[in-house]
Formats: C-alpha cells, sequence, structure tokens
C-alpha cells in the first residue's frame, strides 16, 4: 500500500497548496467590497398570475426564451406548454412515465425536453407539419433517473442524471457526443453558461462542477456545501456560479477567483433549498425552499429583502423569464405562480 | 430535564434506545418502569419509552439522510424551547373536571421564538413555528391539524422517541394496530375521527388475512398501556397520535414526510431495517428494505482514481487565481450597470405588462427602432449589441463602411452553421470555407496563421464545430478592434444621444400616442388635454 499511501499524500499536498492560493487571493470579501452599494430594501412581488391545471406535484419548469411561453412537468404524467399571460394552456403533452422529473424548452420555441425515472430524455416537437406534438426522440443511455436536461440549440441537449453523469447529446442522430463523469453523487441539476461554451452541475456529492462542453473536461471543483447541491445557476455575467443545498444554504462561488465569494444563510431559514434563479442584473437570487416559500436574497449583501409566499406545499421549481420581467414557480401544490 | 445534545456512537445509541423501550418514564413524572412482554410466544416488544432528553436516533449523524440538517436544526430549538431555565415554563392546566399536564399555549411559542430567536417580523415567528409544528415536534392537544395559533390554544412537545429525525417510515401494519387499538379502548378522546376510520375500513379489507395478528398486537399494546398511570398514558396517547398526523395526516394536510422521489432513491445502506413503531419483526425474516443498486460510478478510492485527481489538482493549481476584490468588483459593476434594466429593481418603461396589461413595453423591446435604453445597452458589451438585432444591423452597417464587415459576416455563418439540420452541415461547411478562407476568397478574414492551420486541419472531419477557433479568434478581434470605433462612432453616438428627441416626426406621434394611452386610462379628459398643452 506503499504507493497508494504516497499518492495520496500528494494529493492531499496538491489540495493545501490550491488552498493556500485561493486563500491568497482573499484581500476582501464581497460583502467588504459591497459595503458602499447602495441597499436594494424590500422587494415586494405579488402574484399576478396562477396557472392551474396539473392535477399532482409540479416537479419542474422552464421559460421559453420569449419570456411569455413557459412548459411545466408533474407527477400526474403531463407537461403542458403555457401561455402564462392569458394562462391559456397551448399543449398538454401526455407522457408515457408519469414520474417526470425535469422538463426543458428550447432557445429556438419549437422543442421541448422532459425525463425522469425511465432514465431517458425524451424530446417532443413542438412544431410538427400536422399540429400534433409527438415524440421526436428518446435519449436512452443513463443508468440512473433523469434529474435536469438543458438545450444548446436544437440539435444539442445536455442531460444530468442520477447515475452521477451528464451526458450531451446530438438530438438527431439521438447519440451521445460526450459523457461527462467525475461527480461522486448523483447529479441534481445542470446550467448552461451564457455563452454556451460551459455548463455547470450540482450534485449529491455536495460539490458543483464546471465543464467545458466542447473538450469534455471538468475545469473546476466547488466544494463547500454540507449536503446535496440540489440547485445550480449562473450569474449572469457568466463568471460565477450560484449553489443552493440541502444544508439550507445557497453560496455564491467566482470562477476566476475559484472558491466561494459569499453563503446566503439566515439563522430563521431552516429548509432545504429546492431550486434557484437570478434576476436580470444579478443584484438579486430568488431561491424556492422546501417550506413552501420563496426567498429573496440581496446577491451582494447576502441579506434577505424578501419572501414570497402563497404556495400550499413545497416550492419545487423556479425561473425568471429572460427579459426579466416575471418569476415563475411551480409548487407541490399543483400550481404555477408569476410573480413580479 | 432537558439534556444537553450529545454526540454518541452508534452502539450506545442502541442499548440506550432498548432500555427506554423497557419503559422509562417522562421526567416531569414519577419514574414509572413498565414490564417487558406479557405475551412470551409474541415478539412485542412494550415501545412506550418517554424521553425528554435528545433523540436517540440510530442513524448516523453523517447519514446522508436529506433532511438531517434541517431536522437537527429544528432540535435545537425544540431543546432549548423545553428548558428548564431559558425556556417556557410547562404547566398543567385546570379545566372543567380535569387537569391538563404538560402543555403550553401557541402564544407562548410565538412569544418565546420573537424574543429568543433574534427575529423582528412577528410574521417570520409564525412561519418558524408552523415549520415546527408542521414536522410534528410540537402539537395541539385537541386537534389533528398540526398548524401553530397564536393564541391561547393548548399545544405539547413531541417526544424524541418519535421525532422526525430517527427517520420512521412507519408500515401500514403499525397504523393498524394503531387505529386497532384506539377502537379497543373505551374513552371519548380515543374516538376515531372520520378519516381514521376510513382508514381503518381500509386497513382491515387490506390486511384481512393477518387481521387476527394485527388484533392481537393491539390488544397486547392495550395490555401495556393499561399498566401505565393514568397522567402520563394520557400525554403518550397524544405524543403517539400527533405521530401518527404527521406520517398519516388528515385528508387535505400537506405529508410533511413527502420525500422528493430523487432522494428517495439513493440509500446509501441497503440494509436499513425499517423499524416498527410498536417493535414487531416480521414474522419469519427480518424486513429489509429492498437493496437499491447504487450507482457503481460512486466509488472511491482505486488508484486510478487517485492519480485522475492529482492530474485535475495539478491543472487546478496551474491556473491563476483573480483577486476577491477585482472579482468582487466585477460583479458589483454589472449589477449596477444592469440595475435599470432589471424589473425587480426599477419600475420598467412605460409601464409592467404584468401588472397593466398593456404590452407596450414588449412592443419597444422587439420593434426594429430600438428605444433609447436598448441602444445605451448595445454599449454594454459586444454580446449584448450582438444580442439585439436592430444592434447587429447597425453595427453590421458600419462594419460595411469601414469594408471589414467579412468578420461579422463570418461570425454570423458560423453561428448559423450550428444550427441547420445535419444534413446540411458539410455544404455549409464548404460554403464558409470559399467564402471566408479560401485562397482568393471573396470576402476573406483576418485569421492568424495558427488559426487557420487548426481550422483546415478540422475541415478533414466537417462538423459543426470545425470553425470554432476561428469565430474565436475573430470574436476577439472585433470585441478588441472594431466594437470600440463603432461605440465611438458618429452612427452610434447619434442614436445614443437621441434621447431628449425621438428619431424622426412619426417616431414622435407614435411614441407620444403610445404615452398619451396609457396615462389617459387614469386621468380625466381635463387633465389630459392640460398636459397635451404642455408638451
Amino acid at each position: 500500500m506503499g504507493e497508494m499511501e504516497q499518492l495520496r499524500k500528494e494529493a492531499e499536498s496538491l489540495k493545501d497548496q490550491i488552498n493556500a492560493a485561493r486563500k491568497a487571493v482573499q484581500d476582501t470579501t464581497l460583502q467588504e467590497a459591497a459595503a458602499g452599494v447602495a441597499v436594494v430594501g424590500r422587494v415586494q412581488m405579488k402574484t399576478r398570475k396562477t396557472l392551474r391545471g396539473h392535477l399532482a406535484k409540479i416537479y419542474a419548469m422552464h421559460w421559453a426564451t420569449d419570456s411569455k411561453l413557459c412548459v411545466s412537468a408533474s407527477q400526474d404524467g403531463k407537461l403542458i406548454v403555457w401561455d402564462s399571460v392569458t394562462t391559456n394552456k397551448v399543449n398538454a403533452i401526455p407522457l408515457k412515465s408519469s414520474w417526470v422529473m425535469t422538463c426543458a424548452y428550447a432557445p429556438s420555441g419549437n422543442l421541448v425536453a422532459c425525463g425522469g425515472l425511465d432514465n431517458m430524455c425524451s424530446i417532443y416537437n413542438l412544431k410538427g407539419k400536422d399540429g400534433n406534438v409527438k415524440v421526436m426522440r428518446e435519449l436512452a443511455a443513463h443508468t440512473g433517473y433523469l434529474s435536469c436536461c438543458r438545450f444548446i440549440s436544437d440539435t444539442e441537449i445536455i442531460t444530468s442524471s442520477g447515475d452521477c453523469t451528464c451526458i450531451l447529446w446530438d438530438i438527431e442522430t439521438g447519440t451521445q457526443k460526450t459523457v461527462y463523469a467525475g461527480h461522486q453523487g448523483d447529479c441534481m441539476s445542470l446550467a448552461v453558461s451564457p455563452d454556451f461554451n460551459f455548463f455547470i452541475s450540482g450534485a449529491c456529492d455536495f460539490t458543483s462542477k464546471l465543464w467545458d462542453i466542447r473538450e469534455g473536461t471538468c475545469r473546476q471543483t466547488f466544494p463547500g456545501h454540507e449536503s446535496d447541491v440540489n440547485a445550480i445557476g449562473f450569474f449572469p455575467n457568466g463568471n460565477a456560479v450560484i449553489t443552493g443545498s440541502d444544508d439550507t444554504t445557497c453560496k455564491l462561488f467566482d470562477l476566476r477567483a475559484d472558491q466561494e465569494l459569499i453563503t446566503y444563510q439566515d439563522s430563521s431559514v431552516m429548509c432545504g433549498v429546492t431550486s434557484l434563479a437570478p434576476s436580470l442584473s444579478g443584484r438579486l437570487i430568488l431561491a424556492g425552499y422546501d417550506d413552501f416559500n420563496v426567498n429573496i436574497w440581496d446577491a451582494l449583501k447576502a441579506e434577505r429583502v424578501g419572501v414570497l409566499a402563497g404556495h400550499d406545499n413545497r416550492v419545487s421549481c423556479i425561473g425568471v423569464s429572460a427579459d426579466g420581467m416575471a418569476c415563475c414557480t411551480g409548487s407541490w401544490d399543483s400550481f404555477l405562480k408569476i410573480w413580479n | 430535564m432537558a439534556e444537553a445534545p450529545q454526540q454518541q456512537d452508534q452502539q450506545q445509541q442502541q442499548e440506550e434506545e432498548e432500555e427506554q423501550l423497557q419503559g422509562s418514564a417522562e421526567t416531569t413524572e414519577p419514574d414509572e418502569g413498565s414490564e417487558g412482554s406479557e405475551e412470551p410466544d409474541e415478539v412485542v416488544k412494550p415501545a412506550r419509552p418517554l424521553l425528554s432528553v435528545r433523540s436517540m436516533s440510530t442513524v448516523d449523524p453523517d447519514d446522508d439522510y436529506p433532511n438531517m440538517i434541517v431536522y437537527r436544526k429544528i432540535e435545537d430549538i425544540v431543546t432549548r424551547i423545553q428548558d428548564e431555565t431559558e425556556g417556557i415554563p410547562i404547566r398543567t392546566v385546570k379545566s372543567f373536571m380535569t387537569k391538563i399536564h404538560s402543555v403550553v399555549t401557541g402564544a407562548d411559542i410565538v412569544q418565546w421564538l420573537l424574543k429568543n430567536l433574534d427575529i423582528e417580523d412577528p410574521a417570520e415567528a409564525m412561519h418558524i413555528g408552523s415549520l415546527i409544528a408542521a414536522q410534528g415536534y410540537v402539537f395541539p392537544i385537541s386537534d389533528h391539524i398540526l398548524c401553530l395559533k397564536d393564541d391561547g390554544t393548548l399545544y405539547r412537545f413531541q417526544a424524541p422517541y418519535f421525532w422526525p429525525s430517527n427517520c420512521w417510515e412507519p408500515e401500514n401494519t403499525d397504523y393498524a394496530i394503531y387505529l386497532c387499538k384506539r377502537t379497543m379502548q373505551n374513552k371519548t378522546r380515543l374516538e376515531l375521527a372520520d378519516y381514521e376510520a376510513e382508514n381503518l375500513a381500509r386497513l382491515q379489507r387490506a390486511f384481512a388475512r393477518k387481521w387476527e395478528f394485527i388484533y392481537m398486537q393491539a390488544e397486547a399494546q392495550v395490555k401495556i398501556d393499561r399498566k401505565k398511570d393514568k397522567t402520563e398514558r394520557k400525554i403518550l396517547d397524544s405524543q403517539e397520535r400527533a405521530f401518527w398526523d404527521v406520517h398519516r395526516p388528515v385528508p387535505g394536510c400537506v405529508n410533511t414526510t413527502e420525500m422528493d422521489i430523487r432522494k428517495c432513491r439513493r440509500m446509501k445502506n441497503p440494509h436499513r431495517v425499517k423499524k416498527s413503531v410498536y417493535g414487531l419483526v416480521e414474522d419469519g425474516s427480518q424486513a429489509q428494505s429492498p437493496v437499491h443498486s447504487s450507482s457503481q460510478h460512486c466509488r472511491k478510492g482505486t488508484k486510478e482514481d487517485v492519480q485522475k485527481e492529482i492530474l485535475f489538482l495539478s491543472t487546478q493549481l496551474d491556473r491563476h487565481c483573480l483577486k476577491m476584490s477585482k472579482v468582487a468588483d466585477s460583479l458589483i459593476t454589472y449589477t449596477e450597470q444592469y440595475l435599470d434594466y432589471d424589473p425587480f429593481l426599477t419600475a420598467p418603461e412605460p409601464c409592467n405588462p404584468w401588472t397593466s396589461d398593456d404590452p407596450t413595453f414588449w412592443d419597444l423591446e422587439s420593434s426594429k427602432e430600438a428605444s433609447q435604453p436598448r441602444v445605451k445597452k448595445w454599449g454594454f458589451s459586444l454580446e449584448e449589441a450582438l444580442k439585439d438585432p436592430t444592434g447587429q444591423d447597425l453595427f453590421l452597417k458600419f462594419l460595411e463602411s469601414e469594408f471589414s464587415s467579412e468578420n461579422l459576416r463570418f461570425w454570423l455563418e458560423v453561428q448559423e452553421l450550428k444550427r441547420v439540420p445535419q444534413q446540411e452541415v458539410a455544404h455549409r461547411v464548404e460554403e464558409i470555407w470559399a467564402e471566408f478562407l479560401a485562397e482568393g476568397a471573396p470576402s476573406t478574414i483576418n485569421l492568424d496563421s495558427h488559426s487557420y492551420e487548426r481550422t483546415s486541419q478540422n475541415l478533414k472531419d466537417p462538423g459543426r464545430y470545425s470553425y470554432e477557433d476561428a469565430q474565436d479568434h475573430i470574436y476577439k478581434l472585433m470585441k478588441s478592434d472594431s466594437y470600440p470605433r463603432f461605440l465611438r462612432s458618429n452612427v452610434y453616438q447619434d442614436l445614443l444621444m437621441a434621447k431628449k428627441k425621438p428619431e424622426s416626426e412619426q417616431g414622435r406621434r407614435t411614441s407620444l400616442e403610445k404615452f398619451t394611452r396609457s396615462v389617459g386610462k387614469s386621468l380625466t379628459g381635463k387633465r389630459l388635454t392640460g398636459l397635451m398643452q404642455s408638451s
């Protein structure tokens, strides 16, 4: 075992050096640097629309890029595309498997995807010739549940799975292009960078990882959470990552400083974070919790500046529209609410 | 007396739990142990432990049960609330002919939370209190619905044995025994609620074959109960009922024990034996949870793994870390730059389409004529300029005037290439080469020899990303060279400065029309005329 001992020692020494390098650049904290920034004040948002129609827990939702349409997935076995302004259902797509855990809207607006305990990512074409919405592809290769999926374009999609890997798929051929392996726990969620060159994944090994989409490599790993990382998102400028965890906190990690910048926590917040989304400027972070509420955090000062209360069960998903106008929350109470 | 939380190892925990299963008493009552089972052939453990001490959880605190961190937080609070010196005094209340032991009021709880948890907002205290109640750590003595009321309603604390952190997943057999037992005892306070009676009927049908067994278990439990002190029994009964209110809630109430199915599937301990509340052991084999094939990928520690890790860490070490101050500044600057564009922070103009049902904002955003804020945004970054179709057009026109439009056109073509159907890819790749890169091409772009080499290599196997390197290079060129010149150019500056007066006569009329339309809705005719006159 001599060699193993040596290797482990080497790894430990490298880790120490990395930590030292990180400490060396800590000439201030984000809170100190932001001390001079004007406070945001109380943020009060009201429910503007309630989208009713699902019959069971909603597990996921995603906005379309037009900021009006959105798609939601529920354990009643349906994928519903909503016109959130009129609250009309544009499409109600019945699924083969009702254990759906994630859904996504393609940037083009032509496709939606979903997946769950069936270990597959199913792609649906919304703009089919005869008007019917049909399954276009079934991407099967994961050996665990599909926890999240995000389109890069109409031809590529990235999925994360309970089998601890993420995969980049070619939708046209239905094949895997790249497998991103490295996490040591179920991957729970993923987010694509604004420039589409990178994506981040959060997992049950308490870490999040930054991946280079084309190279297939893990560029950076961010430890720090004390429990599963359930939710993840990019700060709008693409240089920082926000994570939410079962340890009741959210954290901000900077890619260029390669470390945690700040933690969003409060002694009175005693529930796991299920989902999160930054506002358009990144100044606010909206996070959904198990205690049925959404807490709004001032990203720079780490203070709670608002609460969205209105759901009767856990908030399972949240999204801010591309134009930053509205926030949509989905809950286990089977409703979606639009707030601003 | 509540003991301070102790870190105990599993062995010790198990022993103590065994002891308690023999029936130690609540410390606020006179000590009265109960005897062991009276049915020598039945393997029934008289499970009526009463503890005011911290949960003797057999779950290793390091176990990755997802809610454990939350439970520990709540348990800290609940332990503090019951503390003799710092907590709420737990009283006995006189009522009609009886005394109600070991209670506090809802208002007491809310007040304590407000004072001791550093909370300013009473609504916040209610929220936390409701959370604690919903998980069953504190319960109303005369209601099945687990919510907290800020008034004189009486509440009792749950015994640590029943705490959620013990990871109870009680089977229906336990629930059946419980309901059955309740019907055997002739007490009005133990009468079944309607939904419980329905549940019992359903369970009787489901367990038709084992009902005799269940009935006997229930009888055994009743015998054990009878031996206890009357007061102690009342308290235990209420705690037991609260336990079932959590795990079999009133229809319509949220079941707080529901777990995200993604987490359910993860069982680090496949041999975890499902515990029975009443100490039942399934006839025959031990009730084992099914062994989930947890992912094979998640093993640690082979030599290859460590070597990979070393490689990864070395690359990380080589990477240069930016200073926190720099990074913080860039984040702050970004948020400040976009502050005016964030509808959650700055009211959108002319009005918020979600609150006013007026889509003007969206119309303005998508119109070919860019509003001044849009024009201003193009100056934030090349990304923003290119994101906006109008901005992209203007930039292209500017480049044409400088005879360098081939760069942007190349970039746009390559973007398009990433989206076309697979069968067109090869053709497009060729077209782009012919137009921009071949010798004597009509729109040669300025590529350095290195990128040119790599691109030629990529084209041996043409694909969507063959021009990735070239595209990156051209983008950087535009960003550092043409884009700053564009921002300084007359064509951009004129547009940017035209905020005081709209671009054209027609523009002015339309925007004024829209403005008055939206304002007119809330103003009377007189005031409207007044406005028109003053503009």
